[in-house]
């Protein structure tokens, strides 16, 4: 597993409970332990958890795996035929079979260099750092107003920082939600005291000499700032692959069974396979995905065949409200609340009429998985 | 088995609800897990092991014996 988060632990865990005996190899180029993402942008950044407490495993869990974790060392190359993977520090491993599990990497700005109070929001490193600049944050403005930008903005306006979120979305979340649940998204922030500006991108950082001061938005305005943080998306991070001959296109491709080349699989946000389902290639940057792809990996590595075809599914907390969205819903569905009512600040929203192709819970989390169930596969792929 | 859950760590997915419904079920109030059998018979075992390794919130934690 080259990977040591979700996707390469959950392929190592699945591949054990199915019962492979033989030797498992975790690389990792962090020099933690495997740990959650999901908190880093909530529980983590607000300090309601230590760090630690992001840990996925037990010590006792992680020596019950017995997988050798091989940590602080990244990955540089691989040759597929003959699955060897070299490291930058100049380990070479071998393997029956290699599974590329190696996430994402933050983007940043132009002109975001090593400006201090400029932050990404990727590691628990990026966690730490960014929770210690907040506390002494008076004002904070978040880039990127999707999933991640509005979790941040969220904590930082909790945390009582005169907060501004800015995005290319006409709404938080708009894409991921719809527009219309994306307006609720927006009354939420603003009642919570964030200011927003939505529909625009940034023109600039602002600084002085190497510290960040603001940001200037394309109408001329700037907006102060201690901390800015960047959440304006990721990339899968294959350019270690770049000279595998692998076919890499926004991720690593992969067949349906989640398989890149004979005995080489992709597991997690970097995997971009044919989902049967949908009929094309998708690449899914949620948790669920990491470790569910990484139960078909194991599946596949230990003889099986699984075309690997899940109903999309990832969560997000803003502020005291929890969205679970089931399928991915599409620009301009038609919504309808089947349960509650938006008055109530609960209810269940189906997406796309009489051929439901996503569901979301907002504080519903247990009524909006039951709905899922009428989302198959194939009915997500219904145009 | 001596399972246990954290419900703070929970993030009311349901994914235990679907792969282990006997031993797991969702609050209505709020889907945060509500543990049913906190010692399920061995034939359970291995539908829970799987639960706390998709548990996309760490919050299944299982015992010793399995």
């Amino acid at each position: 597993m080259v990977g040591a988060s979700a996707a390469g632990l959950g392929t190592a865990e699945a591949l054990r409970r199915k019962g492979y005996a033989g030797r498992l190899t975790v690389l990792g180029a962090e020099h933690r332990l495997p740990y959650d993402r999901p908190p880093l942008s909530k529980q983590v950044l607000s300090g309601a958890w230590e760090p630690e407490r992001a840990g996925l495993r037990s010590r006792d869990a992680l020596d019950a795996l017995d997988a050798e974790f091989v940590l602080g060392d990244a990955a540089v190359s691989l040759d597929p035929a003959a699955r060897t993977v070299r490291t930058a520090a100049g380990r070479t491993l071998g393997a029956e079979a290699v599974v590329l599990a190696t996430g994402l990497r933050p983007r940043r700005l132009p002109g975001q260099g090593d400006l201090d109070g400029v932050h990404v929001l990727r590691t628990l490193d990026d966690a730490v750092a960014l929770r210690g600049a907040l506390g002494q944050a008076r004002r904070v403005v978040v880039v990127g107003n999707g999933v991640l930008g509005a979790e941040v903005a969220a904590t930082a306006a909790a945390s009582g920082a005169h907060t501004s979120l800015v995005g290319l979305q006409p709404a938080p979340l708009a894409e991921q939600l719809g527009e219309r649940v994306g307006g609720l998204v927006a009354r939420l922030h603003a009642r919570n005291g964030v200011r927003q500006y939505h529909g625009t991108g940034v023109e600039e950082l602002v600084h002085e000499q190497a510290r960040a001061t603001g940001v200037r938005l394309p109408s001329g305005e700037v907006l102060p700032a201690d901390v800015v943080v960047v959440a304006v998306g990721c990339t899968p991070a294959t350019e270690w692959l770049v000279t595998s001959g692998l076919r890499l296109d926004d991720g690593v491709v992969c067949d349906a069974r989640c398989r890149a080349a004979d005995g080489v699989y992709a597991a997690g946000d970097a995997a971009r396979w044919y989902h049967e389902g949908l009929g094309a290639h998708v690449r899914l940057e949620n948790r669920t995905n990491a470790t569910m792809q990484a139960g078909a990996v194991a599946a596949n590595l230990l003889g099986g065949d699984v075309a690997y075809a899940p109903v999309p599914y990832f969560w997000t907390d803003q502020f005291d409200v929890k969205i679970q969205v089931f399928g991915t819903p599409r620009p301009g569905a038609e919504v309808a609340l089947v349960e509650g009512d938006e008055e109530g600040g609960r209810f269940v929203a189906v997406y796309g009429g009489g051929r439901p192709h996503a569901v979301l819970g907002w504080n519903m989390a247990k009524q909006a998985r039951q709905h899922s169930r009428a989302l198959s596969t194939t009915g997500a792929a219904a145009a | 088995m001596k399972l246990s859950v954290d419900e703070e760590k929970c993030c009311g997915a349901g994914q235990c609800v679907l792969i282990a419904p006997d031993v797991f079920d969702q609050r209505e109030e709020d889907g945060i897990v509500v543990l049913l059998d906190p010692d399920p018979p061995a034939e359970l075992h291995e539908a829970v092991r799987e639960s706390a390794e998709v548990c996309p919130a760490a919050a299944i934690r299982l015992g010793e014996d399995v």
